[in-house]
């Protein structure tokens, strides 16, 4: 039990990654992250609400009619999602600024709902809660990954604290602004999935059509 | 999988019932609505007032930033008491002499609707923000001593080049020289128009004057540097470079607050009165 | 008029839903392999957006907004947090509409659209337009042409996108990028490209 445990969470991390394998929940990893502080924040609710929507329609799975399945799923989300939200306005005021129509996002966010229609439709609510969290941790690993590139480069700081001096603050260091606009971020992934597909070829997708090489002796 | 059948009779019958018949869809779809908006609802009322809270600091923070005041984790509420809030109406260009709360008016959201708001045609709006407020509010800095007013706070908006930047300037009490510019809300490109939050841009405004003898607004924000040697400098500030059109916009924003349409009549009114006392 | 064609031009170019927000990404990297698939897609998200988001402005206007329901004499309520899930409950009950309204008139379509009618209910674009609604607060007939033009911004993008996957077929790509890394890169440029709209005024 334990052992599957831990497989549930540790295998979204690299194995089975949600942004970088099964393509889910890209559209917040992209935009999101320009700052390490937005991404923490974004990686911390999305994790709960795919935590706690896979625990509770996990709970209710036996009493879903098939008919409105898909709707009773998105109720719970979204209810979960509003919840955060109000949260974030109340105690995280600036970060909740920073991330405005986003956090909303969540609810049709690809990772929770494909989650709770692919796991938490089929097993008890406690597996379902962990495999939530382990989705939500392998896409908090991608979204800091890709924040740390991006607020380090464009900006010299982490979390909002200088770790280059700014050549624009009395520095050395002139910050690539391209970082700071949205497509660096669709590079930054494009170059990590290929980092991991290195590490881990099983994860290479088979090319639909493959050049041949064709050796010519004769002169056309 | 046996059910428990411990229940109430009519609960436990629902909950009996296969998942696809008609009966049981209803109850569950009326179920979860119950529970989830009653869920969300205690959650939205309990946090409201957290939430007032943390707006109105918001942007309390802001103004005492302006003024140069702000330190972190100061007591808002007492660095706050200096302050004097007040509406401006801008068709009498005086003080507003109405009901409403200069503390909680929200001039952006009341310039959408239709009692307070006032369309400004496409010809006169050069800072491009479409609608305006009747009324706005200032905040006057007064010496807690003397009373006497030290500095003006006056709330300027205006589209850049992706957004509209929404900040306070801040003049001192001659009313014609700025000691402060700040940009509370804005999306504009980080690096490029994203530096107006820069403190060593700021830092330029320190000092400038707005209007020449005549009344009118000189204040502009120049492409490239400025002379500090040559005559009129006194008005000009640096403009951001690889920025045109996002110092464009908050030299269009200064001539559209401080002149004709905007506070430029009331502070004329408002310097006179001061010179009086 | 003028407003409004600008309205438009920037929703299409310079606020593309895809490029310059990236919303609906899952479904825009999953489905553009083919440019007859993307292209149906496409056309099912401007329709689709074309009706949620005016029907979304005229639920938040009348319903939600703080002050909203003085038309039934209660000035003080703000009912603006049950926004999300009002917004996804119209969302999801107009594709089912639209579904059933394709079966019963346009067959052809529906059938050549097939699965990914439903699949439009959880991209996030369509949500996120209705968003970005609300936060510039337009009125009902600036929503109409913003649901219009983010639609159709929206189907541009994938349709390139998968005119771009089509020729990249042949070409020779590193295993580590095969697929998705490489159509991660390529959208990127797209998006720079797109960037060279910005400042575009009427």
């Amino acid at each position: 039990m334990a052992s599957q445990a831990k497989k549930i969470i540790l295998d979204p991390l690299i194995d089975n990654n949600p942004i970088t394998l099964q393509v889910l929940g890209i559209c917040s990893a992209l935009a999101v992250t320009t700052s390490m502080t937005a991404a923490l924040i974004m990686s911390i609710a999305l994790t709960s609400v795919a935590a706690f929507s896979g625990a509770i329609i996990s709970s209710i799975r036996k009493h879903i009619p098939s008919s409105i399945r898909i709707i009773v799923q998105m109720t719970v989300i979204a209810s979960l999602v509003i919840i955060v939200d109000q949260l974030l306005k109340a105690y995280a005021f600036e970060a909740s600024k920073q991330l405005s129509v986003f956090v909303g996002l969540i609810i049709t966010n690809c990772i929770v709902l494909g989650r709770a229609e692919a796991y938490a439709m089929k097993n008890p609510p406690g597996m379902s809660f962990l495999d939530g969290l382990g989705n939500g941790l392998g896409y908090s690993l991608i979204l800091m990954g890709v924040a740390f590139c991006r607020e380090l480069i464009g900006t010299g700081k982490l979390f909002g604290q200088t770790i280059i001096p700014v050549a624009n603050e009395g520095g050395w260091y002139v910050p690539n602004g391209l970082m700071l606009l949205p497509p660096s971020a669709f590079f930054i992934i494009g170059l990590m999935i290929w980092a991991i597909r290195s590490w881990k070829p099983q994860q290479v997708e088979e090319p639909d059509y493959q050049i041949h090489q064709v050796h010519r002796t004769e002169v056309l | 999988m046996t059910e428990t059948t411990q229940k109430k009779g009519f609960l436990g019958g629902l909950m009996a019932l296969p998942n696809d018949d008609p009966r049981k869809t209803i109850f569950i779809a009326v179920l979860l609505c119950l529970v989830c908006s009653v869920l969300v609802s205690t959650a939205a009322v309990a946090l409201k007032g957290q939430q007032t809270i943390n707006k109105k600091n918001d942007i309390r923070k802001n103004i005492l930033a302006v003024t140069g005041m702000y330190e972190a984790g100061m007591d808002i509420d007492a660095a706050f008491e200096q302050f004097d809030v007040r509406l401006v109406n801008f068709e009498t260009d005086s003080y507003a002499d109405n009901d409403l709360d200069p503390v909680t008016f929200d001039q952006y959201k009341a310039s959408a609707s239709p009692e307070y708001g006032v369309n400004i045609p496409g010809n006169e709006d050069i800072a491009g923000i479409g609608n305006r407020a009747k009324f706005a509010p200032i905040y006057l800095l007064r010496d807690p001593d003397t009373n006497a007013v030290q500095q003006v706070i006056l709330p300027v908006s205006g589209y850049g080049l992706w957004s509209t930047m929404y900040g306070f300037l801040s003049v001192e009490a001659d009313l014609n020289t700025i000691s402060g510019l700040r940009f509370y809300q804005h999306a504009e490109t980080p690096g490029l128009g994203g530096e107006i939050d820069n403190p060593r841009w700021r830092n330029k405004w320190e000092g400038k004057q707005i209007y020449d003898e005549n009344g009118n607004v000189e204040l502009r924000v120049m492409r490239g540097f400025v002379d500090e040697n040559a005559s009129n400098a006194e008005y000009k500030v640096d403009g951001l470079s690889g920025a045109t059109l996002t110092s464009q916009g908050v030299s269009n924003m200064m001539v559209y607050w401080l002149g004709e349409q905007g506070f430029g009549p009331f502070l004329q009114n408002l310097r006179t009165e001061l010179e009086n006392n | 008029m003028e407003h409004y064609l600008s309205l438009f031009i920037r929703s299409v170019f310079v606020e593309n839903l895809a490029l310059a927000f990236f919303l609906g990404m899952c479904t825009f990297l999953a489905v553009s392999k083919k440019i007859e698939t993307a292209l149906g897609l496409g056309i099912a998200v401007v329709v689709v957006q074309a009706i949620t988001v005016p029907a979304n402005n005229l639920i938040y206007q009348y319903l939600l907004k703080e002050g909203a329901l003085a038309w039934a004499g209660m000035p003080d309520v703000d009912l603006s947090f049950l926004g999300l899930i009002s917004y996804i409950g119209v969302i999801a009950a107009m594709v089912q509409i639209i579904e059933m309204a394709m079966d019963k008139y346009t067959p052809a379509l529906y059938n050549a659209l097939g699965v990914f009618l439903p699949l439009i209910t959880v991209n996030c674009a369509i949500l996120g337009g209705t968003l970005f609604m609300v936060e510039r607060d337009y009125n009902l007939a600036e929503s109409a042409v913003y649901g219009v033009g983010s639609g159709f911004g929206w189907a541009l993008a994938i349709t390139a996108i998968a005119g771009i996957r089509e020729k990249l077929k042949y070409s020779d790509v590193p295993d580590g990028l095969q697929g998705l890394g490489i159509t991660f890169i390529t959208t990127g440029l797209m998006a720079l490209g797109f960037m060279a709209f910005s400042g575009i005024q009427l």
